[in-house]
């Protein structure tokens, strides 16, 4: 039997009678992370990874109804075995492994392989069914290697700070923030950060991700000298705002995946895009895919048409279609580019 | 090959026009003169033919990338851009090519046009393999005629004159002709761009024409003239004609007819060559070359006098003919006499650049065109206008002339200050000319196709085809008629919105093309219309551009095929 079928209101687990990232209100939701996307608000009861903890208390409410699990900790609900295991995604992204009477399916939300710093690395679960998101699900998308995107900032900051000139980059506020900052070179001048970012830098601290020191963009006066050598990591929603009017002469970069294309790059608008994303590639995919043994695939949002055609011609798997209210619809990056990146 | 495509790197990435001229004054200063040669060409406009066919570009890249036809398309329409998505879908080289760009051009690149198919799929992966992803698509940009970096000319002109400390001025009129298809840019070719100005410059100049002088779009309203531009006297105000601008260079017993973007294009009209006959040697002049049809002597001198407020009878029938009829000849390969007949040529004269070998650019406008008439009237060939002066009494008896503008068949008025010098492309510095069109036809049209775009609005859906109704309302029988297709003319928001839009009211899908549910409609602009059997609508219109997204229009309330012909007459 299905242990997760697309209802209305969100994935759904027949036997264990819960959701799977909702979005619309139901009684009991387990929420694979903290984006907005995925955690909503009003479910009558949220069981997420314990690492999640700190984000989705600030996002949904310090007295929201959350039970938590360790990652590899598991739970019986109605006879279905349920345990979460680490996406790579952002602090405490987790994928859903449920078993019911031999059977295994795992739901991974959003995920990236390559690891990094602040948060637990990806973690391959075999399984017969894997539900698989598709963001980045075209072969154009190959990542760099971090390491070498984050040469990249930290060049184009220097250069920046040379000739006294603010770097702004703009970032999705939590995740991406903090692996950036996790990522600079904190001798090259001081780290700026918007009011968005801020509070997730206390949690992504308290849960013990090295940080480098920051500076609350609100605490500097509009002529402040200090700006004239920092970096500071904003919103995209800040970009074109009169917030930004503070900073005179700046430069400005945008870090995502979708800066993988020109097109999208030019659109933007900004002086230069950075490839950095929080979620997997092609190979990421495909590797990801392969590693958890599953003959079924369920693809949710981003490319889906392609990657179903994919795994079905290429690699002969059984694979579908789901329909759901993430990241964005059908083949639109960047748009908004803030959901998903 | 690395240097320039990190040239093109920064060009790309900033729109501040400082910044590219630093960019480019960087790399110039660095690069061999070869390269530098190459790049300027490049940068300046120049396109090579096309040296590889774009089916064996994309096949050769699916064998090299492993990837079925379908995967492929569907990536190549995420991205907007062949050569880019080439780049991103071959492996990645391990070493990059240290070779210049001269090399890649002249030994790498060049030969590749002609060769067999077969053999050039056998090269093509190798090649690959020698560039990073940058250079690979930028070099694969120059194979397929795609590269553009938002580059004006008269931007590479101040970054030579800057490098070289040399007056932009005499820079342009070196690079006349440097991007002409025939040349190959040379290592030579590059130092003389930049050489320092030597005494007999001005007496070598051989068949080159003048850096063309480009008007200024002017939009304000007439009642403002008098407070921006003076009065009307301070102008010389001429139509604007719908041709093709040229320059006549008349030199050494020959004569070179150059286009605008300065290719030489004598060949193309024979009859207008016959004017080396009563042309002094050492003339340039500058007008538009048009189809012509010679009007009855009686005629003549009224057909373009509008000061009346009334429009002359024979005017459409005789003198200037509409462009679909020069389009028609400019795309003919072979001129047969009849083409000749039906479409015969003509120049209207507008300005004098250089006479008796001196170079007339400085003198005022005034003192130009005196002397024009002059020369004009000494040369018996009626295929040798001017390009009449339009008087009136105020800015506002001028208005009303221009209002026969369609009917007449130009495009509005040209003023020219009448004591201006003949600048440099879009320069304002030393004269000013400003065009002062017509507005565009216009008509609410209802959007039934949709296909992603390019470059910036790659994987977005902003080209669009438009339809009118072939029925009046209330005919439940009536059909929309595609009839005009256009990209242009929205904000970046509104792109978004219609992009959207057209996902969630998708028909169909026909490869890269959606048909829509009709929800939109939008005032169409364009500039012409003509008669097209080649068109389902039967009619074709030029320039057509989104004027407005009419959200107060429903669908059925856009306008009919009836009207749309209307404007034929």
């Amino acid at each position: 039997m299905d242990l997760v079928v697309a209802r209305p209101e969100g994935l759904y687990c027949p036997p264990g009678d819960f959701y799977i990232d909702p979005w619309r209100p139901v009684a009991r939701a387990v929420i694979t992370h903290a984006h907005g996307d995925h955690a909503r608000w009003g479910m009558g009861h949220y069981l997420a990874s314990q690492d999640s903890e700190g984000i989705l208390r600030t996002r949904i409410g310090a007295d929201m109804p959350l039970q938590t699990l360790a990652y590899g900790e598991t739970l019986e609900h109605h006879g279905v075995r349920l345990s979460l295991h680490p996406a790579g995604h952002v602090l405490g992204s987790a994928q859903v492994r449920l078993e019911y009477h031999g059977e295994v399916w795992v739901a991974s939300g959003d995920y990236k392989v390559e690891p990094d710093a602040t948060c637990a690395a990806f973690e391959p679960v075999r399984c017969h069914t894997f539900i698989t998101e598709s963001t980045f699900g075209l072969p154009i998308y190959r990542w760099p290697a971090q390491a070498e995107v984050f040469r990249e900032i930290n060049d184009w900051w220097r250069a920046n700070a040379a000739v006294g000139r603010t770097s702004v980059l703009f970032s999705y506020a939590f995740g991406k923030a903090q692996r950036i900052l996790h990522g600079l070179e904190a001798g090259i001048g001081p780290i700026v950060v918007h009011g968005a970012v801020e509070p997730l830098n206390r949690v992504y601290r308290q849960a013990g991700v090295a940080l480098p020191e920051t500076l609350y963009a609100g605490d500097l006066a509009k002529n402040d000298p200090r700006l004239r050598q920092a970096i500071v990591i904003a919103p995209p929603s800040a970009g074109g705002s009169s917030w930004m009017r503070r900073f005179g002469d700046y430069a400005d970069a945008f870090a995502s995946g979708w800066m993988m294309l020109r097109g999208t790059r030019r659109r933007r608008g900004v002086d230069r895009g950075f490839v950095l994303s929080d979620h997997a590639d092609w190979p990421g995919l495909l590797g990801a895919i392969e590693a958890t043994g599953a003959q079924r695939v369920m693809v949710t949002h981003g490319s889906v048409a392609v990657l179903v055609r994919y795994l079905r011609e290429i690699r002969g798997l059984d694979a579908q279609a789901f329909d759901t209210e993430y990241g964005e619809e059908d083949d639109v990056p960047a748009q908004q580019g803030e959901a998903s990146s | 090959m690395k240097a320039f495509a990190d040239l093109y790197a920064r060009l790309d990435a900033t729109t501040s026009s400082n910044a590219k001229l630093a960019a480019m004054r960087d790399y110039l200063r660095d690069a061999p003169a070869e390269d530098a040669a190459w790049a300027v060409y490049f940068l300046a406009g120049g396109r090579p033919r096309q040296l590889v066919p774009a089916r064996l570009l994309r096949e050769t890249a699916m064998a090299v990338a492993g990837l079925p036809e379908w995967l492929f398309e569907e990536s190549y329409q995420a991205v907007g851009d062949l050569a880019e998505t080439i780049s991103l879908l071959v492996p990645e080289a391990t070493q990059a090519s240290d070779e210049g760009l001269a090399v890649w051009m002249q030994e790498r690149l060049l030969p590749l046009r002609g060769l067999p198919p077969e053999e050039t799929a056998e090269r093509l992966p190798a090649l690959w393999a020698q560039l990073d992803r940058r250079s690979l698509m930028v070099s694969l940009k120059l194979i397929t005629g795609a590269f553009r970096v938002g580059v004006s000319r008269l931007l590479v002109t101040r970054a030579l004159a800057a490098l070289a400390d040399l007056d932009p001025k005499r820079v342009a009129q070196r690079l006349v002709g440097y991007t002409d298809l025939a040349h190959r840019p040379t290592a030579e070719g590059y130092r003389a761009l930049i050489a320092a100005e030597s005494a007999d410059e001005h007496a070598q100049r051989g068949g080159q024409p003048y850096p063309f002088f480009l008007a200024h779009p002017l939009q304000a309203a007439p009642e403002r003239f008098d407070e921006l531009l003076g009065p009307p006297g301070d102008w010389l105000v001429e139509w604007k004609w719908d041709g093709i601008r040229a320059q006549l260079v008349k030199r050494d017993g020959l004569i070179w007819i150059w286009s605008r973007g300065e290719e030489l294009v004598s060949e193309r009209f024979p009859e207008l060559c016959e004017l080396a006959g009563c042309l002094p040697d050492g003339t340039v002049i500058d007008g538009e070359i048009v189809v012509w049809k010679h009007a009855p002597a009686a005629l003549a001198g009224e057909l373009f006098d509008a000061s009346a407020g009334a429009v002359p009878p024979a005017a459409g029938e005789f003198g200037v003919q509409p462009f679909a009829l020069l389009q028609q000849r400019i795309g003919r390969k072979n001129l047969s006499a009849k083409v000749l007949q039906d479409a015969p040529v003509g120049v209207l004269a507008y300005d004098l650049l250089e006479w008796q070998g001196d170079d007339w650019r400085q003198r005022e406008h005034r003192e130009r065109r005196e002397q024009l008439e002059a020369v004009v009237e000494q040369c018996p060939n009626p295929r040798l206008m001017l390009s009449p002066l339009v008087t009136g009494d105020d800015w506002a008896d001028l208005a009303r002339q221009r209002e026969a503008s369609r009917a007449l068949g130009v495009e509005g008025m040209m003023l020219k200050a009448r004591t201006g010098q003949y600048g440099v492309g879009r320069t304002r510095d030393v004269g000013l000319w400003w065009k002062w069109k017509i507005d565009p036809y216009s008509i609410d049209a209802v959007l039934i196709y949709a296909q992603r775009g390019h470059g910036r609005r790659a994987s977005l859906y902003t080209d669009f085809t438009f339809a009118v109704w072939d029925g009046a309302p209330g005919d439940p029988e009536r059909k929309l008629v595609p009839f005009a297709k256009a990209y242009s003319g929205l904000t970046d928001a509104e792109m978004r919105q219609v992009d959207a839009i057209v996902r969630k009211t998708t028909v169909e899908k026909f490869g890269p093309v959606r048909s829509v549910t009709p929800t939109l409609v939008f005032e169409l602009g364009f500039e012409g219309i003509a008669a097209s059997s080649r068109h389902k609508s039967g009619i074709a219109v030029r320039f057509p551009r989104m004027l407005r997204w009419r959200h107060d229009k429903p669908v059925e309330e856009a306008d009919t095929l009836a009207t749309l012909k209307e404007l034929l007459e």
